[in-house]
């Protein structure tokens, strides 16, 4: 070592690409705890496809209400959507609530030139990095698994990566205004199964009672199972009702921004 | 100048003396903890006495909390005996547990639960019964001036008030003998002082306190008598005074040089007070009296940056006894 | 070594693990909300799963081979699975108490043993158990899901899998050393879930998986629920009953030899 570095110039905390330190940090942890991730990344899917898709499949007796195709094809996109949205909601919720109170990374952050816009667009790009390691996974998963057979199946990948971040970047948007964990089982109790179950993920929700079957056109998970779906499958590619389900899931990650900028700055800022 | 054996008035006074009139509250013989090979506790012994300030002085890894694990019934000695309240600890752990108070070094307080609810349920834990344990939590949270944060969760207390609490809880059972590990390590000295006029009210009250500390101040305050532990082993007994006395002299001087001169002093500081001690950032010199001795250092043409004169305190019996300084 | 822990570690606890309970109560005062909702999972799964995909399988073979409707065969099921969930959470609470907040700590400085903190945490996750057991039967009743007088016996059934689980799940977190290890638990607790005639007869696997999987506590806890509310019980029931009563009374002599290790040093 034999050059000192002259202090770089005062930048007022902008960098050129804003958010990237904050990924930085994000990657370094995820190459030390990648190996806990594993098993929810890769087999479970696995497990989900067997059991529910190959076995319980078996016992389908008719296969006209799934589109006319096999029920494991019918649900391998609806499980990889669902599963971005589980993990998009875990990723947006403890790990991030140890960064505010447990573990205080952010205060440590914000000590530095990164900012509060470094720090929620680096967690956002963290987002589409997570749900692009998960749902790339699950498609191979499911493509090994003979569940992918139409040609504009890998667009399911982009398709259930916004959904994944759609619900990663809300949640940690209100994650941010949290005191305590408490809370968060509650939502995945009350949230992210019911969605997980009834959002046309295991059945069409033509089968749901006519009286609420409305209602799941407001339930974001919908819409992202329905955009994955049509992609992975193939059929009904009608553009305008594929038009809607990327706007609300865009929609989505569009406010959910919007808020994560406020609550993160009304959090960190104090 | 006294010697060690006219230092014994306030032994006696508290009991160590004629602690064969009066059976001990805890006896110590050749006690030993070891972790596989490693040894924590190496064959010490002591008594303390009833109503007596018991204190273990020394620094982190001593084996001071090793020691007051096994007297608190929570962890199985390795050899040697003891007797805790007349009965062995590895045999009726729980009836001699349901006498004791404990204060343990790291705060086991309940965080799931509030403030008035870690002290109800530990009452309960020693069988109180309801009203008697909310009468009881209610006059200690009164005690420990925490009435106000009654309902409050533990997490956001401050360290202080942690603190406090704990020692409350370790009152709710009115112990014989309250062991307390490093009661006040971590807080600022406010706190500190809170705690300790707790304990010495304690002390007046009649209940025997035995605490850890690195804290030479904290020793001096609150024990009558202490025992001083390095590397596992007792190096010295006695009250603060008398190990003052024994082990060093009346007066230190402190002296402060300018970086890099004090590496150069070889030989210039001989013959000066009693003794010599250097320390890496300054010199302490040991003697009756520190301004004869700053006079005779100004006389040999020693000019340090800063030069202070104290009182001999229990860190210079560590020093003298250890090499060490007590806090590293 | 003089004397032993033996006072300290006696396996089966004493009247004083009520107080674990009582301890438990002050938190489940605050924070009932979480333990409630844990009775809507399965009622989630039973309208979806059960009802919704089930109108679209129709009939299964139920436990004597004769076809009965997809929800009466997956409601017990559902049952028996919110029982060892339920148990399983409480364990990682336990994880928490045990490695990061000492509180455990805090009791073994009082008259309380090892084995009472084990016993008084896992008859606590065997009440919780008999809470969601009675809501989620008192559902099956009402949605006539329960064919079966017997039925009422799938309450009882439903405690001692919370009992046998929640014991496991002590000793699970005992060798945990970080929260990124309670993960390890949903790799158990996952396949146990798709896999132990849950969601299908395992009659639909090939012959040495069938063997494999009878082995599995939860396959004998959803065995002898769904025994109980379709009415078709056997000899089979009593080895369920042994093998869920003996897997209960073995893990929690483990865990508090465990928890004796770890708090006892």
């Amino acid at each position: 070592m034999t050059a000192i570095a002259p202090p770089a110039p005062a930048r007022g905390g902008a960098f050129k690409f804003p958010g990237l330190r904050k990924l930085e940090q994000s990657l370094l942890v995820y190459r030390r705890v990648w190996r806990g991730t594993f098993f929810g990344t890769l087999v479970s899917p696995v497990l989900f496809l067997t059991a529910m898709g190959v076995a319980l499949g078996s016992l389908v007796p008719n296969i006209t209400a799934f589109g006319g195709v096999p029920y494991l094809v019918f649900l391998a996109p609806g499980i990889m959507s669902a599963q971005a949205m589980q993990t998009g909601t875990v990723e947006g919720s403890w790990p991030l609530f140890a960064g505010f109170k447990w573990l205080k990374t952010f205060d440590a952050m914000i000590a530095t030139p990164i900012t509060v816009r470094d720090i929620v667009l680096g967690h956002l790009y963290w987002l589409f990095v997570r749900l692009a390691i998960v749902t790339g996974v699950f498609m191979v998963v499911a493509f090994l698994f003979g569940a992918f057979r139409s040609p504009t199946f890998f667009l399911a990948w982009p398709s259930a990566i916004l959904t994944g971040v759609a619900f990663g970047i809300c949640m940690s948007a209100w994650t941010a205004t949290r005191k305590t964990e408490q809370s968060f089982s509650i939502i995945f109790r009350f949230v992210v199964t019911p969605l997980f179950l009834f959002s046309g993920t295991f059945f069409p929700i033509e089968q749901l009672p006519e009286t609420v079957r409305w209602i799941a056109w407001f339930t974001p998970l919908f819409h992202g199972v329905a955009l994955t779906r049509s992609l992975a499958i193939g059929h009904d590619l009608d553009l305008l009702t594929l038009g809607i389900h990327l706007a609300v899931v865009l929609g989505m990650i569009a406010i959910g921004t919007f808020f994560a900028f406020k609550t993160f700055k009304k959090r960190l800022v104090i | 100048m006294p010697g060690p054996e006219s230092a014994t008035p306030l032994q006696a006074a508290s009991g160590g003396v004629s602690g064969a009139a009066r059976e001990p509250l805890i006896r110590a013989r050749g006690l030993t903890k070891k972790f596989g090979t490693f040894v924590a506790v190496d064959a010490i012994d002591f008594d303390v006495a009833p109503g007596e300030a018991f204190g273990f002085l020394g620094p982190n890894g001593a084996g001071k909390t090793s020691t007051m694990r096994m007297i608190g019934a929570v962890s199985p000695r390795s050899g040697g005996d003891l007797s805790v309240l007349g009965t062995d600890p590895d045999k009726n752990g729980a009836s001699i547990r349901a006498r004791l108070g404990v204060v343990p070094q790291l705060d086991t307080l309940d965080t799931e639960l509030t403030v008035l609810e870690n002290l109800l349920i530990y009452g309960r834990y020693f069988d109180l019964s309801y009203a008697e344990a909310r009468s009881r939590a209610m006059e200690l949270l009164e005690f420990v001036q925490l009435n106000d944060r009654a309902s409050s969760l533990v997490e956001p207390l401050s360290g202080g008030m942690k603190r406090r609490l704990t020692i409350a809880r370790s009152l709710i059972n009115e112990p014989d003998l309250l062991l307390l590990d490093e009661p006040t390590t971590g807080l600022d000295p406010q706190a500190r002082h809170l705690v300790w006029d707790r304990l010495y009210r304690l002390k007046q009250r009649g209940t025997t306190l035995v605490l850890t500390t690195h804290y030479m101040d904290e020793a001096e305050q609150l024990c009558d008598r202490l025992v001083v532990m390095d590397k596992a082993k007792i190096v010295a007994e006695g009250s603060p005074r008398s190990l003052i006395e024994q082990y060093s002299t009346k007066e230190v001087l402190e002296l402060r040089f300018p970086v890099g001169v004090q590496e150069t002093l070889d030989g210039q500081l001989d013959g000066l007070g009693e003794r010599v001690e250097k320390l890496p950032d300054r010199v302490l010199i040991y003697a009756a009296d520190g301004e004869d001795v700053a006079a005779a250092a100004h006389e040999r043409g020693l000019r340090p940056e800063t030069s202070l004169v104290r009182r001999s305190s229990l860190e210079d019996v560590f020093l003298r006894l250890t090499g060490r300084s007590l806090i590293e | 070594m003089t004397g032993s822990a033996v006072t300290h570690v006696l396996p089966f606890g004493s009247r004083h693990s009520v107080h674990i309970l009582e301890r438990n109560r002050f938190i489940f005062r605050r924070g009932w909300m979480v333990i409630f909702s844990g009775f809507f999972e399965p009622l989630f799964y039973l309208l979806g799963i059960g009802f919704g995909l089930g109108s679209l399988i129709g009939t299964v073979a139920g436990p004597d081979g004769s076809q009965i409707p997809y929800a009466v065969f997956v409601a017990p099921a559902l049952l028996a699975t919110a029982s060892m969930n339920g148990a399983v959470y409480d364990s990682t609470n336990m994880f928490f108490r045990l490695r990061y907040e000492k509180a455990y700590d805090g009791m073994l400085a009082t008259p309380l043993n090892v084995g009472d903190i084990a016993l008084g945490e896992v008859v606590w996750a065997l009440g919780r158990g008999a809470l969601y057991g009675l809501g989620f039967l008192a559902v099956m009743f009402a949605m006539g899901l329960v064919p079966s007088g017997m039925g009422i016996f799938a309450l009882p059934a439903s405690m001692l899998i919370g009992f046998a689980t929640a014991a496991a799940g002590l000793v699970a977190v005992t060798f945990m050393r970080s929260w990124q290890d309670l993960d390890l638990l949903f790799v158990v607790t996952l396949p146990l879930f798709l896999f132990s005639g849950t969601f299908f007869p395992i009659t639909t696997y090939p012959e040495p998986l069938r063997t494999i999987v009878e082995f599995s506590p939860l396959y004998r806890g959803v065995d002898l629920v769904r025994a109980m509310t379709t009415g078709v019980i056997g000899f089979t029931q009593l080895i369920d009953v042994l093998y869920l009563f003996a897997m209960g009374l073995l893990f929690v002599f483990i865990a508090s030899r465990r928890m004796g290790k770890m708090l006892l040093k």
